[in-house]
């Protein structure tokens, strides 16, 4: 079935006469975007998410750290601080302020997740362009060690490299969520740079004896860089999750003392029927935030698919 | 196709064995090696020389991984320390394997039998109020991390729904034939055994199933619309031919081939999620195993499931390649 619009479209595709002529992709998917009320709640979630996280430190009522309601808690009876005046959520299992504990926890959620994807793009970024400049011998064992690295399911490996390490900490889980997406923004890249060695653009470079170094960061790079941000955005999504897959598992940064949203859901496991606030909270953060990233991520893809311009 | 086939089997065998090797090294260079995971670390120096020497660690490595790959060839892949200590690993894989089996499969089936009606009636509903429903609903699945969902499923959905929690089946008396309690109740004709276990199976297979629904919805959806949107089923249309004809001829037959990859890789993500899953469910399958391999640093076990997890996901990928020249007539003559 067509819908009208689309039979519109379709008509100014045939006539040349599509309002977007003539204008970049790059501009194009701007214009789309800045209307999509999709892409402007992630936008917004995402803001918040960054804003908070920066001003914590003055937001947060008390030191996160501090086990000033150690008294309310009640081993025995199983009772934790309750809402009251100064503490707005409560405490945690150890006393101290839930509040500051979810306010300063988006920084170091912020930290994983933007670490991550950077090593992992970084990685990524690296070993696609190798290959994927270079082809023959360099692709084939690049591609290789990346399909060995695909062929275990993504969650797995975080795991598995995880489990590496015999003391984890801050630093283990982001390197066990960044490995995991190595292969996939290699795959990317390369699949891109391939495509476009033989493109009459980097033709054109070649003829006019532009070195080769260049073809590859001023030519080919730039062209592959749509896809490889669209990624980003997912993965930010995708590392604070799996970040708190890994310490549910007792995987995670055992060190409590600067709170992770995804450490604290982690950590309340034995406790989800008794407490059900302490896990609905990380993991409301969580979920909200997965969503900013995943709503930017899904609406930037639609807007830089050539496809799907109209 | 023969040849394609032999050759993916071959690139498996090479995975199987740069992975193995890998896993190898990862466990020979933890701090202390397997004498500590297995002593811990308050042993004394001769009991540490003793367990060296019978485990042949005082050989050069390459020495100890042949000799590793010769005992695994054999189906010896060492004695459980943590999970059943004193079990063999492959016993626990080949004692745990069937209820993975019977959790993912149905969490897969919950998936496709859900996503795909749902993204088709997206795709021709699109733009409007159940389009934006459901796909918003697809992105939250993605978004809430899987084991919260199954502890909210747990504590909260089970009392209301009146579903276990706990294990693969209550105990009662049930005879065991293939170790699918579902299957086994079957055979026997132990309908309340069959039921029993099926029951265990709905809350986790539903955490489960949320990944694979989302991702098959969305493919579903983006391949319905490419679809409809293509010349033949326009002229199918003017053709006169009746709306369900052209569903199933014209529309579905030609999307399914990129939802029927999804389907595929997202076994990587329910094995995954079985690790998570099991964990909040005690369901004892492969990943509740790995869960507590993850825990205690039960390294033969870990071994031997990480690379079964891997031959699995491989070949289930490899048949949904081949069942491409089912769905595809076109890839038949190549």
């Amino acid at each position: 079935m067509v819908t009208p619009t689309r039979k519109k479209d379709r008509i100014d595709k045939l006539a040349g006469t599509s309002s977007d002529a003539g204008v970049s992709l790059a501009a194009s998917a701007w214009r789309t975007l800045r209307r999509s009320p999709v892409f402007l709640t992630g936008a917004v979630i995402i803001g918040l998410f960054v804003l908070v996280s920066l001003l914590s430190p003055w937001l947060a009522p008390h030191d996160p750290s501090d086990p000033m309601l150690i008294d309310q808690v009640i081993k025995a009876r199983n009772q934790i601080p309750p809402v009251q005046d100064g503490h707005p959520l409560g405490g945690d299992l150890q006393g101290r302020d839930f509040l500051s504990r979810l306010l300063i926890g988006s920084q170091q959620t912020l930290i994983v997740g933007v670490l991550a994807t950077l090593i992992g793009l970084a990685g990524g970024l690296t070993l696609g362009t190798l290959a994927g400049a270079f082809g023959g011998w360099v692709d084939s064992v690049v591609m290789r060690l990346v399909d060995v690295m695909l062929s275990l399911p993504s969650l797995l490996l975080a795991f598995s490299i995880s489990a590496m390490f015999a003391r984890p900490n801050q630093y283990t889980v982001i390197i066990a969520v960044a490995v995991v997406q190595i292969p996939v923004f290699a795959r990317l890249l390369r699949g891109s740079m391939l495509a476009q060695r033989h493109s009459d653009h980097v033709l054109a470079a070649t003829a006019l004896g532009v070195k080769p170094g260049a073809i590859v960061f001023r030519h080919m790079l730039p062209n592959s860089l749509g896809p490889v941000i669209v990624q980003s955005t997912l993965v930010l999504a995708t590392a604070i999750i799996d970040a708190a897959a890994l310490s549910f598992l007792g995987l995670g940064n055992p060190d409590d003392r600067i709170p992770e949203w995804g450490q604290m859901l982690g950590d309340v496991q034995n406790v989800f029927d008794t407490h059900p606030q302490l896990a609905f909270w990380p993991a409301g953060c969580i979920i909200v935030v997965a969503l900013g990233f995943t709503l930017m991520g899904e609406t930037l893809r639609e807007a830089l698919d050539p496809k799907s311009r109209r | 196709m023969l040849r394609y086939t032999i050759r993916r089997l071959i690139q498996l065998v090479g995975v199987v064995l740069v992975l193995s090797l890998l896993l190898f090294a990862w466990l020979r260079a933890l701090p202390g090696g397997p004498v500590s995971a297995l002593l811990g670390e308050r042993a004394t120096p001769e009991s540490r020389e003793a367990l060296t020497k019978q485990l042949g660690l005082d050989q050069p490595i390459f020495v100890q991984y042949f000799k590793f790959m010769g005992r695994a060839l054999s189906g010896d892949f060492g004695v459980s320390t943590g999970v059943q200590p004193g079990d063999s690993a492959l016993d626990i894989f080949l004692q745990r394997f069937p209820a993975t089996i019977e959790l993912s499969f149905l969490a897969i089936v919950i998936a496709i039998a859900v996503g795909i009606p749902l993204g088709y009636m997206a795709a021709k509903r699109r733009g409007g109020w159940f389009d934006n429903l459901s796909v918003g609903g697809s992105l939250l699945g993605v978004a809430v991390p899987v084991f919260f969902l199954a502890y909210v499923l747990k504590d909260v959905l089970s009392s209301a729904l009146g579903l276990p929690t706990e294990g693969r089946q209550d105990a009662i008396d049930a005879t065991r034939v293939t170790g699918f309690f579902v299957l086994d109740g079957v055979i026997t004709q132990e309908w309340d055994a069959a039921l029993n276990a099926l029951e265990h199976l709905i809350l986790p297979a539903i955490a489960l199933a949320t990944i694979p629904f989302a991702v098959v919805f969305r493919i579903t959806r983006a391949a319905v619309l490419d679809v409809l949107d293509e010349d033949f089923v326009r002229t199918a249309e003017s053709k006169g031919l009746t709306a369900p004809v052209i569903r199933r001829r014209h529309v579905l037959r030609n999307a399914m081939l990129p939802v029927v990859t999804t389907i595929g890789l997202q076994t990587g993500a329910l094995l995954a999620g079985a690790v998570l899953t099991e964990k909040v469910f005690s369901f004892a399958g492969v990943g509740q195993a790995l869960a507590i391999g993850f825990e205690r640093r039960d390294y033969p076990v870990l071994l031997l499931l990480i690379i079964m997890a891997t031959v699995v996901y491989v070949v289930v990928n490899l048949l949904v390649d081949l069942s491409y020249a089912i769905i595809d007539p076109r890839i038949r003559t190549r």
